[in-house]
C-alpha cells in the first residue's frame, strides 16, 4: 500500500519544525506512518531546521549553564511512562493515533450522527479538531462546505469526491470555500480521521437542518 | 566564552557527536555545548521564551544530547539536524499536556520505502553542505520566508502581517522554497 494523496508540502513542513497543532500533527503522524514519501518531504523540512540552527547568531547562555549541566551528566535518567499496549493483531490504526486514544478501535466512543455515519471526538486543540468518522458502505455524507482547511485521512476503506478516489494512507483536503458530498466505497466500512481547524458549514438543506444537532 | 569567528566544519561537530555516543566523553559534550546552547538559546527566544526558560530548555536540550548521543547516526542527518529535533521536541513538550505524534519506527502498520537507493538519496539530502549551499541560493523573498517560518509561533499569518504580503503568497513562496530544494538536492521525485 502507497498514498496517492499527500498533505501539501507547507503542512509537512510545518510539522517537520514543530509548529502544527496537536490534532493536525496527530493526522500527520498518522500519514508519514503510511507513506515513506512524506516521511522524506519531513526529513528535508528537519535538514533545512538543522541548517538554520548551525548559522543562527549564538546568544549568550546563564553563567555557569556548562558546568550545571555537566553536573547533571550522571544523574538517572527519568523513567519513561508506562507505554501503550502493543496493538491487536490486526489493529489498523497507525501507532500516534493509538497513543492519543490510548489504545485500539475498542477504546472509541462512537456517537451515531445519522444513518450509517459515526462520530468520535478524539482530540482538540484550540481551534481544531480530531475526529474519527466510521461510514457504512455506499453512504453519501451530507453536502458541507468549510470555512478553515479540513484534512481527512483514509484509515480502512475508501471514499470518493469530486477530486478523487481516496484510499487507506490517502489525505483529501478541503481548503476554505470547498463545497463537497463524499461518497463512501460500497466493498465496506470507510474509517478515517478528520482534521478542522474550524467548524463545518453544512451547506445542502437537509444539512442546514441538521447541522445545530451535529456538533461539528 | 562564545568566538563567533569559529564555525566547525559539519564533520567536525557530527565527530565531537558520535565521541559522545559512543566514548561518553565529556570534553566532546563541552564543545558540542559551546557551540549548540548559544545557538539552542537564540531558537528559544525566537520563539518566545524569555531568558530563564529558554535557559533551563537550553538545559534539558542539552542533557537530552547527552543521553541520546549513542542512536546519533550520520549517515541520516547532521548533528545540527539531529540536534535541532530534539529542541523541537522539548519545547512542544513543555507547552502541551500530550507530547508530540510522532511516527514509530516499531509500528507493524509502517509503510517502508521500496523505491531502489531510497536511502541513500535521503542521506545524500540531508547533508548539511548541499542543503547550505541550496538554501543560500534561493531568491531572497523565499529565503526570508523559509527563515521566518522556523521562527514564528503563529508562522504563515504572522508572516504575512510581518511582510505585509497575502497569505496565499506566504504558502506559495514557501512551496516554491521546497521544491527549488528538492531540485537543488537532485530529488524530484513527487
Amino acid at each position: 500500500m502507497s498514498a496517492s494523496f499527500h498533505p501539501i508540502d507547507d503542512v509537512l513542513l510545518a510539522y517537520g519544525r514543530g509548529s502544527l497543532d496537536q490534532a493536525m500533527a496527530l493526522l500527520v503522524a498518522s500519514h508519514l506512518t503510511l507513506c515513506p514519501r512524506c516521511r522524506d518531504e519531513v526529513a528535508r523540512a528537519e535538514a533545512v531546521g538543522g541548517v538554520l540552527l548551525d548559522d543562527l547568531p549564538p546568544t549568550d547562555t546563564a553563567l555557569g549553564l556548562l558546568d550545571a549541566v555537566l553536573a547533571r551528566l550522571d544523574e538517572p535518567v527519568p523513567a519513561v511512562p508506562v507505554s501503550l499496549p502493543p496493538p491487536a493483531p490486526g489493529s489498523i490504526l497507525p501507532q500516534p493515533l493509538r497513543q492519543s486514544l490510548g489504545g485500539d478501535l475498542d477504546r472509541v466512543r462512537w456517537k451515531r450522527l445519522g444513518q450509517g455515519l459515526e462520530q468520535a471526538l478524539v482530540l482538540q486543540s484550540g481551534r481544531s479538531r480530531a475526529r474519527l468518522y466510521r461510514i457504512a458502505p455506499g453512504l453519501r455524507i451530507p453536502e458541507h462546505g468549510h470555512d478553515g482547511t479540513e484534512l481527512t485521512l483514509v484509515l480502512q476503506g475508501g471514499f470518493s469526491d469530486l477530486n478523487g478516489h481516496y484510499l487507506a494512507g490517502d489525505i483529501a483536503c478541503a481548503d476554505d470555500g470547498v463545497v463537497h458530498r463524499p461518497t463512501a466505497d460500497r466493498d465496506g466500512y470507510c474509517l478515517c480521521l478528520a482534521v478542522t481547524d474550524a467548524p463545518l458549514r453544512l451547506t445542502g438543506l437537509v444539512g442546514r437542518l441538521v447541522s445545530p444537532f451535529l456538533n461539528l | 566564552m562564545q568566538d563567533e569567528a569559529i564555525t566547525p566544519e559539519n564533520h567536525v561537530l557530527s565527530h565531537w557527536l558520535l565521541c559522545v555516543g559512543r566514548d561518553r566523553d565529556r570534553q566532546a559534550f563541552a564543545k558540542l555545548f559551546q557551540y549548540y546552547a548559544p545557538r539552542l538559546k537564540t531558537y528559544m527566544r525566537k520563539l518566545g521564551s524569555d531568558g530563564a526558560v529558554a535557559d533551563d530548555l537550553v538545559q534539558e536540550a542539552m542533557l537530552t544530547v547527552w543521553r541520546k548521543a549513542e542512536v546519533f547516526d550520520p549517515a541520516k542527518a547532521s548533528a545540527g539536524t539531529w540536534i535541532f529535533t530534539i529542541a523541537r521536541n522539548l519545547r512542544i513538550d513543555r507547552f502541551r499536556r500530550e507530547g508530540r505524534p510522532e511516527v514509530d519506527p516499531a509500528d507493524p502498520l509502517l509503510v517502508v520505502d521500496d523505491r531502489a537507493g531510497a536511502d541513500d538519496a535521503l542521506a545524500t539530502r540531508q547533508s548539511g553542505e548541499r542543503l547550505r549551499q541550496a538554501l543560500h541560493t534561493l531568491p531572497g523573498d523565499q529565503a526570508k520566508v523559509v527563515e521566518l517560518s522556523f521562527y514564528e509561533e503563529c508562522p504563515h499569518v504572522e508572516i504575512a502581517d510581518r511582510l505585509g504580503i497575502p497569505l496565499g503568497t506566504v504558502k506559495s513562496r514557501l512551496r516554491l522554497a521546497m521544491s527549488r530544494l528538492r531540485a537543488a538536492l537532485g530529488d524530484d521525485v513527487r
